[in-house]
């Protein structure tokens, strides 16, 4: 078994530690992992992405062209990675920095504003924790419960006050996701 | 011991301060940053040596330097940075002093870019230094076996007197992957009668690579020669996949040979009976394990980031006993598996004959895409 998520959004967004946080869920309940950033000259000029790869076995290429999940932070991340999604797939789409629908009918996708979720959930900074909170309603890779406990284990002393929050923000996300979701037809 | 999540070049320079490296001297180059910028308090924090250089040519000499003390040292870089260190790498071959150094491989020729590649594999195998000299080196695919084959590199480099090379790209840099460390291993010094760490009491040792003595040079060459001989036979390391009762054999090292993983694992998904061959030590080469597998294989197929330099030393074990495929993406490029799972099916297709180029063909349907 394995698993590809893709996430893509500008720098600052968060999409590169919302793969971290996925990675270290699916290693402490014991799954191969790999995450591989996008490091090129792109990363400096705005748009960042990050490919997670979860298994039961040693992993291969640790980058996927066609991913089954995707989460995209933002409008020009949507239009570039939108076709990639792998037919079946899930998109998460951060509605709050996008002003369109997802024009695919064959992927399952939810139109999130993670922003002002992560806003209400007490801090503005979590909406990457809320788009993960979203994918893994619709793609059950690993259990919220699974990151919670990623996070407690991993989080940094110094952030470790904000560990409240960031749980409220992906079960929020993930709460959206179930209710509003469409699903492939 | 438990896992834990390591980015590359982190995992590698840990590694290297739990082998006991006592020095180390390199100058910063993206994508091999990490390594430099770890050790630069680490190994501070255990009373370890670290300079940031002026430059890469600086930065080998003072390897050099420290090398002839006989202690465990090393430096990294990246594909320009490598070049730039050539004239050092030859002269610590030249004098026969262990160290070991990382080339975290990016795009090129030239400056290039920063993304993975493999274009530097007949520069660091085939000597890249002027003169007659063989470095060891090893081409791991992930994080875990980076870290594992980093105490193996320092070993091998004070075992033959050489060079050894952990040859990576940016890829394997830079991503993350769960690892177990190795222990912490105390620094070990051994008293080498060739080192020069202090002559008080005993006669002077001499180090340098300059022979101008003909004669001379020539047996010292052939003693370089005679290590490396050694090396190339008990220093063969590979991993293999699915050969079992494979049919056809995809052969690639470092990245290009994890991706080729997928890939065969896609294709067998299909039926097809494909199994993956992939060399950890690339210099030496394991021609021998090649060439058996001759017997099996109704054909190879060699997939490179690059314009097919291993693949050479594949043509020399196989002989032309069986047709080989070539597939290479150059210039940063990585490939996907699906285009592998491609050449495979091309491959049973139209299998060729085993006289064909491979590298040649390769770059008629490159050309015509």
């Amino acid at each position: 078994m394995q698993t590809e998520v893709f996430l893509a959004g500008f720098g600052g967004q968060g999409v590169m530690f919302a793969g971290q946080v996925l990675s270290y869920a699916a290693m402490d309940i014991g799954k191969e992992v790999t995450w591989i950033p996008s490091y090129g000259p792109e990363m400096r000029g705005g748009t960042a992405n990050c490919t997670v790869v979860i298994a039961d076995e040693e992993i291969g290429s640790p980058l996927v062209q066609d991913p089954p999940a995707v989460i995209v932070m933002n409008l020009p991340s949507l239009d570039k990675y939108e076709p990639t999604v792998k037919p079946g797939g899930v998109l998460i789409v951060n509605s709050s920095m996008v002003d369109r629908d997802v024009t695919r009918s064959d992927i399952t996708w939810v139109s999130i504003p993670c922003n002002e979720i992560a806003e209400e959930a007490g801090d503005k900074r979590m909406a990457n924790i809320v788009a993960t909170g979203a994918l893994l309603a619709l793609l059950p890779v690993l259990t919220l419960e699974d990151v919670e406990s990623a996070l407690k284990a991993h989080m940094p002393g110094r952030h470790k006050h904000l560990l409240p929050k960031n749980v409220e923000a992906l079960k929020r996300g993930a709460e959206y996701a179930k209710k509003n979701a469409r699903k492939a037809k | 011991m438990a896992r834990e999540m390591w980015k590359g070049n982190e995992a590698i320079a840990e590694a290297a301060v739990r082998a006991g490296v006592e020095a180390y001297f390199g100058y910063p180059i993206t994508p091999q940053n990490e390594v430099l910028e770890y050790l630069s308090h680490r190994m501070p924090e255990l009373g370890r040596a670290f300079v940031q250089a002026e430059s890469e040519p600086a930065a080998i000499n003072m390897v050099y330097g420290a090398a002839c003390t006989g202690a465990r040292v090393m430096t990294s870089s990246s594909s320009p940075g490598i070049s730039l260190m050539q004239e050092g790498l030859s002269y610590i071959a030249g004098t026969e002093v262990p160290m070991v150094l990382v080339n975290v491989m990016r795009g090129g020729p030239g400056l290039g870019n920063i993304a993975p590649s493999q274009g530097d594999y007949n520069q660091i195998c085939k000597g890249g230094g002027h003169g007659d000299y063989h470095p060891i080196v090893l081409a791991p695919a992930s994080i875990q076996e980076a870290v594992d084959l980093m105490p193996v590199a320092f070993e091998l480099a004070h075992k033959y007197l050489n060079i050894c090379t952990i040859l990576i790209d940016g890829s394997i840099g830079q991503m993350m992957e769960p690892v177990t460390l190795p222990e912490m291993q105390p620094v070990i010094r051994k008293e080498y009668d060739w080192a020069v760490s202090g002559a008080k009491g005993r006669k002077r040792h001499l180090l340098s690579s300059i022979y101008l003595d003909v004669p001379t040079e020539e047996k010292v060459n052939l003693r370089i020669l005679g290590r490396w001989r050694e090396a190339r036979e008990n220093e063969i390391r590979f991993k293999e996949y699915y050969l079992d009762d494979a049919e056809y054999i995809i052969i690639g090292f470092g990245t290009a040979g994890r991706i080729a993983l997928s890939a065969v694992r896609a294709a067998r998904a299909q039926g097809i009976k494909v199994g993956l061959f992939r060399p950890i030590s690339v210099n030496p080469f394991p021609y021998k394990r090649v060439e058996e597998l001759c017997k099996q294989a109704q054909s190879f197929l060699v997939v490179e980031m690059n314009t097919g330099q291993m693949l050479k030393d594949v043509q020399v074990a196989v002989r032309n006993r069986v047709p080989v495929r070539f597939y290479g993406r150059l210039g940063g490029v990585m490939p996907f598996p699906d285009e592998f799972v491609t050449e495979i099916q091309e491959m049973i297709k139209n299998p060729g004959k085993p006289e064909d180029d491979p590298a040649d063909l390769w770059y008629q349907r490159m050309i015509a895409r």
